[in-house]
Parts: structure tokens; sequence; C-alpha cells
């Protein structure tokens, strides 16, 4: 490897990166190579985003389509956290629900979430039961998957201490086994709420009838390529705060416990 | 037989026969909601023999799988050697970092609108939505792949004067090959996602394809039968992945381990 370059030098030349990508857009989009409808310059698509703030397409503007969005997202990572954790818990204590539940698990791990459509928008319509459950089907896998690992995996000499010193297995759960799966379990809620927030955008693409993805939807149907892409910015800035705010989470709870490295 | 396949496959009777009781014996689960195990049966000999959606299971299959497999090989072609290189050249790290960190937020599925504007509902949006999804994984695990590297290997090979060729060769890549495996892996996964997303969006053939015009008919049966062949492929491929890895790392006793 190539030795560091410096703070600054790193700074710079991520400044030259940044510029070449922005402006090859700029001068593909501007000089028609690429023809203008397809490719909007970059400023094109930032008054886009900034006209999508202020007024309705598709039935709602922009924020008012992310929170549509983001209800169903919390409704569904909720969902897939409180059925999620306790069973993967479950699963990593008890041998037996383990053997039970893990070839129906990793059966249906295989099925991709987004393939749950067709039966969510025939269980449960395709306002916003529908796209929950595909939510679900896209955050459940890690938060069970975590959990059971950080019970499976705790330090066997914490659990043999506590059963010397003759804790009643209530306890022992509640004040051995919990705490020390937290930092799996947080990593876990990380990845699925990654997870979901991309089925989200997968389900209102294809069947919901408000939310970013289905404005997205809209401006293709329009051929109106720069609300195509406005909505993907969108939907970054979204999935980046959540997985910004987990992580702090993540960093608080570590320290608290003097995990953090 | 261990314990565990007995549980697992006693498990999976008691479900079927859960499954029979309550949609054919009891008719708890209406014939709408959720297909009973027959309708099942008739839904695969329907697409088998007569097709559905504009073709027969094999046909959506393969296109499927023909799909996945090119857009799989186009990403990791793309994203393994520039995972390499900004793993090794710092340089190349610093300028390119920073598109990474605008581009990753945005999930690999919102991209489908936008390859649909620019390619149309073809195999060349599928295409190039997958390589977009697959891309970012394989960049990403080959870069730490490289970082991974111990310092003292390095420099073993530099001391010895070992030839750039042949230090990419039996240094770089073995040393990196159980990270770049990881991206794989993942790459793959997110490569069925993408393309069964984009088929259900629109498109003239595939398993998403199929899906899509069960879920407008209201055919549960046809439904179950394309979900559970994008479960078999979607399996199948990794599997298939998965061997590959084990021959490839088979010097690597303890990347094996690791991965039990």
């Amino acid at each position: 490897m190539q030795p560091p370059v410096t703070f600054l030098q790193s700074v710079a030349l991520g400044f030259l990166g940044l510029g070449l990508f922005i402006g090859l857009w700029y001068v593909l989009s501007v000089s028609g190579f690429v023809p203008r409808v397809f490719l909007p310059s970059p400023g094109e698509v930032v008054d886009r985003f900034a006209v999508l703030m202020e007024r309705r397409f598709a039935g709602a503007t922009l924020l008012g389509h992310l929170a549509a969005s983001f209800e169903r997202f919390a409704y569904g990572f909720l969902l897939a956290a409180v059925v999620g954790i306790p069973l993967g818990l479950l699963m990593g204590w008890y041998r037996l629900l383990d053997e039970i539940v893990s070839p129906l698990f990793d059966g249906l791990r295989f099925v991709a979430p987004i393939a749950w459509v067709p039966f969510a928008a025939l269980w449960f319509g395709t306002g916003i039961g529908g796209p929950i459950m595909i939510i679900f089907a896209g955050a459940f896998p890690p938060c069970v998957i975590n959990a059971y690992r950080g019970a499976k995996f705790v330090d066997p000499r914490l659990i043999e201490a506590a059963n010397m010193l003759g804790t009643p297995s209530l306890r022992v759960i509640r004040e051995v086994l919990l705490p020390s799966s937290v930092p799996s379990i947080i990593a876990g809620l990380r990845v699925s709420a990654g997870l979901g927030w991309q089925s989200l955008v997968g389900a209102e693409l294809i069947v919901a009838s408000a939310g970013v993805g289905y404005m997205m939807v809209q401006g293709q149907a329009n051929v109106s390529t720069a609300t195509v892409m406005s909505g993907m910015v969108a939907i970054g800035l979204v999935g980046l705060a959540l997985d910004t705010i987990l992580r702090l989470i993540e960093r608080v709870i570590l320290r608290r416990r003097g995990l953090e490295h | 037989m261990s314990r565990r396949i007995l549980i697992g496959l006693a498990t999976l009777a008691v479900v079927f026969v859960l499954w029979y009781t309550a949609t054919t014996v009891l008719g708890l689960i209406a014939p709408g909601r959720f297909p009973s195990p027959a309708e099942t049966w008739s839904a695969l000999v329907h697409i088998w023999d007569r097709g559905y959606g504009g073709g027969d299971l094999v046909t959506h299959a393969l296109h499927s799988l023909r799909l996945v497999v090119l857009g799989f090989l186009v990403a990791i072609a793309t994203g393994v050697p520039l995972g390499l290189f900004m793993g090794w050249n710092r340089r190349a790290e610093a300028i390119i970092n920073p598109i990474f960190l605008i581009i990753r937020p945005i999930p690999p599925l919102a991209w489908i609108p936008l390859a649909i504007l620019w390619l149309g509902l073809g195999d060349g949006a599928k295409i190039l939505v997958i390589w977009f999804s697959a891309f970012v994984p394989s960049v990403i695990n080959s870069f730490a792949g490289v970082r991974t590297i111990e310092r003292p290997m390095l420099e073993a090979s530099f001391m010895l004067g070992t030839p750039r060729l042949r230090f990419i060769q039996e240094v770089l890549l073995p040393a990196a090959s159980p990270m770049i495996f990881t991206g794989l892996r993942l790459s793959l996964q997110a490569s069925w996602t993408t393309l069964v997303a984009a088929e259900l969006v629109g498109a003239f053939y595939g398993l998403g394809r199929v899906l899509n015009v069960a879920q407008q008919d209201l055919y549960p049966g046809m439904i179950l039968v394309g979900m559970v062949a994008v479960a078999i492929f979607g399996w199948g491929t990794t599997r298939l992945l998965g061997m590959l890895e084990t021959y490839t790392l088979r010097w690597n006793t303890a990347a094996l381990a690791a991965r039990g």
C-alpha cells in the first residue's frame, strides 16, 4: 500500500474528484451530448428539487411524499424490531426453538423482500398495509439474525459465573444475556433500517399511490428526469440521516458500556 | 441423521400439514388470499405446460437468470478492480471516495425509474440497475480486502523484489480474496433483489413478470409458484458462488474455518 496522504491532500483530492464528477455531468448535459430530457444538468435538478418542495406533484409536495414514506417505514421497521429481536433472542437461548424455526427462516430468507409485493398487495392493499409488510420483509431478517448471534455468542464464562452464583434463570436472561447481546442487536437494527428503507422504495415504485417512490414513478411517466433525480436525492438524504442517527445511538450505547474501540 | 436435520424435516412436514388443513380441510384461509397445495400444484402445471405471462416457467426463469448473471459479471468485472485499485492507491481513494459517499446512500432500487427513462423496459435497463446495485458491495469489500493485508507480508515481498505482476497475482489477490468473496455474495443477493423489483415494475419476460401478471390476475397459486422459483434460483446461485469460494480459498484454512 502506498503511504497515507496528508489530510490537506485528501481534502484537495476529494474536491478534485467531486469537481470532476459534477463537471463531467454538467458537460455531458449542457453540450447536448446526452439529450437534455434524459440528463438534466446538476443545476436543473437542484431547481426542480426546490420547486418540488413548494409545489405539489403527484398529489403532494416532496416533503408530503417523504412524510408518507417515512410513516410506512417507521411502522414496518418497528414491527420488524418488535417481532424479530425477541424471536432471535429466544432462538439463541432455546436450542429446540432454533432447530424448529431455522429451516423455515432460511427458506424464507431467499425470497427477495420485493417478491412479497403481490401477496402484500393482495392481503393488505396498496395503501399503507401492503408497503408496511414489504418493509417488514426487508427489515425482519437482520433483526432476527443479529439478536440470535448476540444471544448465542455470549461469553460462556459469564453464564457459568451467574449459574455458579445460583442466579435464577429469568434473572440470567435479564442481567447477563440481554445486556451482552445489545451491541449485536444495535448493529442488526442499522442493517435492517437500511434494507427496510430500500424495500420501501421498491414497494412504492410498484404498488403505492403516495410517497417518494410513487412520485418518482410519476416523474418517469412524465419523462421528467429532474423529478426522478430529485426523488433519488431525497431518498438518499433520508437514508443517510437514518443511518447517522442509528450510528450515534450505537456509539452512545457502546461508550456507556466501555466497549467503544 | 443429525438431530438438527430431523427436527428441520419434522417442522417442514408440520407446516405442510397445517397449510393443507387450513386451506383445504377447514377452509380457514380464503382461496383468494392464499393458495392451497392443490392450487399451487395446478398453477405450476399451468405455467410449465401452457405458459403464463408470455412464456413457460423455464423461459421466464432462464431469462431472469441470464440477466442476473450478466449484470453481476459486469458489476464485479468493474467493481472488484476499482476496489483493489482504491485500496492500493491512496490518491485514487481520496479522489473517488467522496463520489461514493454521495452515490452510496441512494438505494439500488431507486435507480429503477431512471434506468427505465434511459433504456426503456428491455434487458439493457435491467442490467444497468443490477450493475448499480451489485457494484457498490464489490468495490467496498475489495477495498477493505486490500486494506486488511498485513504490513509484514507486503514488506517481505518488496524486500524480495517481487515483480509487480507477480505481486498482484501471488500476494495482493490471494490476501484480499476472502473479503472479495464477501463482497461477491452481497453483490449477488443485491442483483436478485434488484432484478425482481425491476421486473415487477415492468418487463416482458422473467420471474418478476410472472409475479406481476399473477398479481393483476389475482392468481395466488401463481404468485406462490413465482416466489418459490425466485427463492430456488437465489439459493442455487448463492450456493454455486459458495462452492466457488470454497474451491478458490481451499489453501486458506483460517478463512474457511471462520466461515464454519
